[in-house]
């Protein structure tokens, strides 16, 4: 076996991550954990500071209620998503983050992030629930934040997280291994906070070449969150409840402030406006088609019928949209200062978030005031945090939750000693970055909690953690031991590279599961299919090979995509109706059945039987 | 390419045990070449073009190059960052230039406190008040649903 160093750390709640989820987990642990002598220890795959996925930036902030306002209220916000994921939501969940999100947000204020203000002193909105930020260094300052909080002694940077240590049920640490030193890690934990992010590269991209790491969310989102809970054995929900973002074609740059603030119109390439043109479609999804906004997956649906009947290519509007705002703003003088104003705006709010998308505007001489810009659906991500909704199954919060969603502890999964936030917990959509902060927090105090109720030290079983390490760095081994088997170390026939193993998973999930060349269709035959190719693959996932550190974190967030990808295309398969026609659509299910389908799919992995079974769980409303 | 080094100007940072590139980079790319020491994306076609390499490179020596799939060759976008803003010059394939200017943060490098200066009302770990609440709502508590 590859020759690693054990490293054991001893610590009372450990946060597996380092994004937004998991620096709120962090700021709120440290001071509950003070009060009752615990410590708390987290680790990152990257560093802290610009990890997760903000780590680029951020032009706003997607998640402010404003209760104090009184402009609106946690119930208005519960209602919003609720319509928008086409009834199926945890009410309790997204209430309870609504609930705590403008104190986020308010500290995220007092911390150093610029938030825009009116003339009034009042934060700009870019729309009802939007917040404009300067939001270049957005990540650097929560991250102090945190930092500041825990201390640099508690934080562990480059150790990658593979998958959950379990004690009769239990879990009781973490197993890993750093990306910098020969070194393997043992954390063991009276609970474990997961919050290692959602999942990118589950599907083929659009994007090939150099250009492959272009996803709209980060390709560092590998689907970690996802396997550690489902290995643990936790209940998962809404897998089949992915995301695809409408986003400036190619490089994905945001279109909130085009649609919101500037008020932009999309058309296509003859000229068409699809929500017009199209919204007797709308009907077929009542009632969520009749509702304002109308849901993100059915916007999208309206574009994607455009686009699959050849009248692409669709643009959005930005010269119809500034010239307008320009012109109304008073006489010519002013109409140019507010030109230029609107111009600092535009490519800010890509150079804050996505500077491809100013390179691509740059690289093609585009100004936005002069001519319109391409938009495109993406391809399908897992980010139970925006409008997708795939995650754990998770308690919520006894003040509020119906006692079929509470199980002791807000944030807990199923099994005891795991919480979850952001990404990582399910059917809680549009947290986006500061509701998965307020969401680490509520999940941090919980986890607390839990860990003074339940003070006795866990017992480890030696053996099992041997097998664990023998099992992490096999792909070490495999490689050492047949690469001099073929004069090129990229084709041998003992082994797969984690690339390669990559491309085989995409390739699966695109052509079977409603990828961007399946136009985002499938059916039952398809996906038994693919199911069938899944296993084949992950048979031979036990012939990934790794020639370096680098390329062990490869093999194993491929490993954490392809559970991803098995839970997706079984959560699919399961709900025999189409609900969200702009993210998938089963063709031979083509509508939606409220009557046998208004529910939850959840499903569990059995390790002891190493079996999935797949079930429902009731909506229980609690806003009318 | 998406991010490249000069190595005319990348010093691999000198003594230091890692380069600055490798500390930030999210997505573990860059990587320090020992025998010349010059660092260098070992993985491009894994780059998110996050430009957090770019913005911390002390020899400025990172430059993006925007991916070649999709992107016509020709156009730079070079970032400035200091500790309270970020200049950014926009170079157009036809050779236009634009230049803007952002704020940051708004508080002292290193100084996020993280209590805000709010005081936590309550010490139940059982109730729904989280640190710095309820004064960080500006209300007087955390709302809730009466059944």
């Amino acid at each position: 076996m590859a020759n690693l160093k054990t490293q054991v750390v001893e610590t009372d709640l450990l946060i597996v991550g380092g994004g937004m989820a998991a620096c709120g987990a962090a700021v709120e642990a440290a001071y509950w954990a003070k009060q009752h002598g615990l410590k708390v220890t987290l680790v990152d795959k990257a560093a802290v500071d610009r990890s997760g996925a903000v780590a680029m930036g951020l032009s706003a902030i997607n998640q402010y209620v404003g209760i104090k306002d009184g402009k609106n209220t946690v119930e208005d916000y519960v209602k919003y998503v609720r319509s928008d994921l086409m009834g199926i939501t945890r009410e309790d969940l997204v209430y309870n983050i609504a609930r705590h999100v403008d104190s986020t947000v308010h500290l995220f204020e007092k911390w150093g992030l610029p938030i825009w203000k009116d003339a009034e002193g009042n934060y700009v909105h870019e729309g009802r629930w939007q917040l404009m930020i300067n939001g270049e260094s957005y990540k650097v300052v929560v991250a102090e934040a945190a930092k500041n909080a825990l201390g640099a002694e508690n934080i562990y940077e480059r150790v990658f997280i593979v998958g959950p240590i379990m004690q009769g049920g239990v879990c009781v640490g973490a197993v890993g291994f750093s990306v910098r030193e020969e070194r393997f890690y043992v954390f063991k934990a009276k609970a474990v906070l997961v919050a290692m992010g959602g999942a990118v590269h589950v599907f083929k991209p659009r994007s090939s070449g150099e250009g492959f790491g272009r996803a709209w969310y980060p390709p560092w989102n590998s689907g970690s969150s996802a396997y550690f809970t489902l290995k643990a054995g936790a209940e998962m929900t809404c897998q089949e409840v992915r995301f695809i973002p409408v986003r400036f074609k190619d490089a994905y740059g945001p279109v909130g402030a085009w649609f919101l603030l500037f008020k932009s119109r999309a058309t296509n390439g003859m000229g068409g406006d699809y929500m017009q043109e199209r919204k007797d479609e709308l009907e077929k999804w009542v009632p969520y088609g009749k509702v304002k906004p109308v849901p993100a997956n059915l916007r999208n649906w309206l574009m994607m019928l455009d686009v699959m009947d050849g009248k692409g290519p669709i643009y959005m509007r930005t010269e119809e949209a500034i010239t307008k705002i320009a012109s109304e703003s008073g006489d010519e003088k002013a109409a140019k200062k507010k030109l230029k104003e609107l111009e600092a705006e535009a490519w800010e709010d890509f150079l804050d978030m996505t500077i491809s998308q100013a390179i691509l505007w740059a690289g093609t001489d585009t100004a936005p005031e002069e001519k319109p810009s391409e938009i495109a659906a993406a391809e399908p991500y897992f980010i139970g945090s925006h409008s997708g909704a795939s995650g754990a199954w998770v308690s919520g919060p006894k003040d509020i939750a119906p006692n079929e969603y509470f199980w002791g502890y807000p944030n807990m999964s199923t099994v005891e000693g795991i919480f979850c936030a952001g990404d990582a917990s399910g059917a809680s959509s549009h947290k986006f970055s500061s509701g998965s902060h307020a969401e680490g927090r509520i999940a941090a105090k919980a986890a607390i909690d839990y860990i003074v109720d339940h003070p006795a030290a866990p017992n480890y079983d030696q053996a099992q953690i041997d097998a664990l390490k023998a099992e992490i760095l096999r792909p070490l081994d495999v490689y050492s031991q047949f690469s001099k088997t073929s004069s090129d170390p990229e084709i041998n026939p003992n082994y797969i590279r984690p690339k390669m193993f990559m491309f085989r998973l995409q390739k699966i999930m695109d052509e079977y599961a409603g990828g961007v060349s399946s136009q985002f269709k499938t059916s039952k035959a398809l996906l038994e299919k693919g199911l069938d190719l899944l296993q084949y693959l992950k048979v031979d996932s036990e012939k990934l090979a790794a020639s370096d550190l680098h390329e062990l974190m490869r093999s194993w967030e491929n490993v954490h995509r392809m559970w991803q990808a098995e839970a997706h295309v079984r959560a699919i398969l399961f709900r025999e109706e189409t609900r969200w026609p702009g993210y998938y659509f089963r063709s031979d299910k083509p509508a939606m059945n409220e009557k046998d389908w208004k529910v939850f799919v959840n499903m569990k992995w059995l390790p002891k039987e190493n079996k999935w079974e797949v079930f429902t769980r009731p909506i229980i409303s609690i806003v009318s | 390419m998406p991010s490249y080094v000069n190595p005319e100007k990348c010093d691999g940072c000198k003594a230091l045990d890692k380069t600055a590139c490798q500390y930030i980079c999210p997505n573990d790319l860059m990587t320090l070449n020992r025998d010349i020491m010059k660092a260098f994306n070992r993985e491009p076609e894994m780059c998110w073009e996050c430009y957090n390499c770019v913005k911390i490179c002390p020899t400025q020596a990172i430059e993006i190059r925007g991916y070649a799939d999709f992107v016509p060759l020709g156009a730079t976008v070079t970032p400035m960052r200091s500790t309270d803003s970020i200049m950014w010059t926009v170079k157009f394939r036809n050779g236009t230039l634009k230049r803007f200017k952002f704020p940051i943060r708004t508080t002292e490098e290193g100084k996020a406190v993280p209590d805000g200066g709010w005081k936590t009302k309550d010490a139940d770990l059982k109730s729904p008040v989280l640190f710095t609440e309820p004064e960080s709502l500006g209300l007087p508590q955390v709302v809730s649903i009466k059944h």
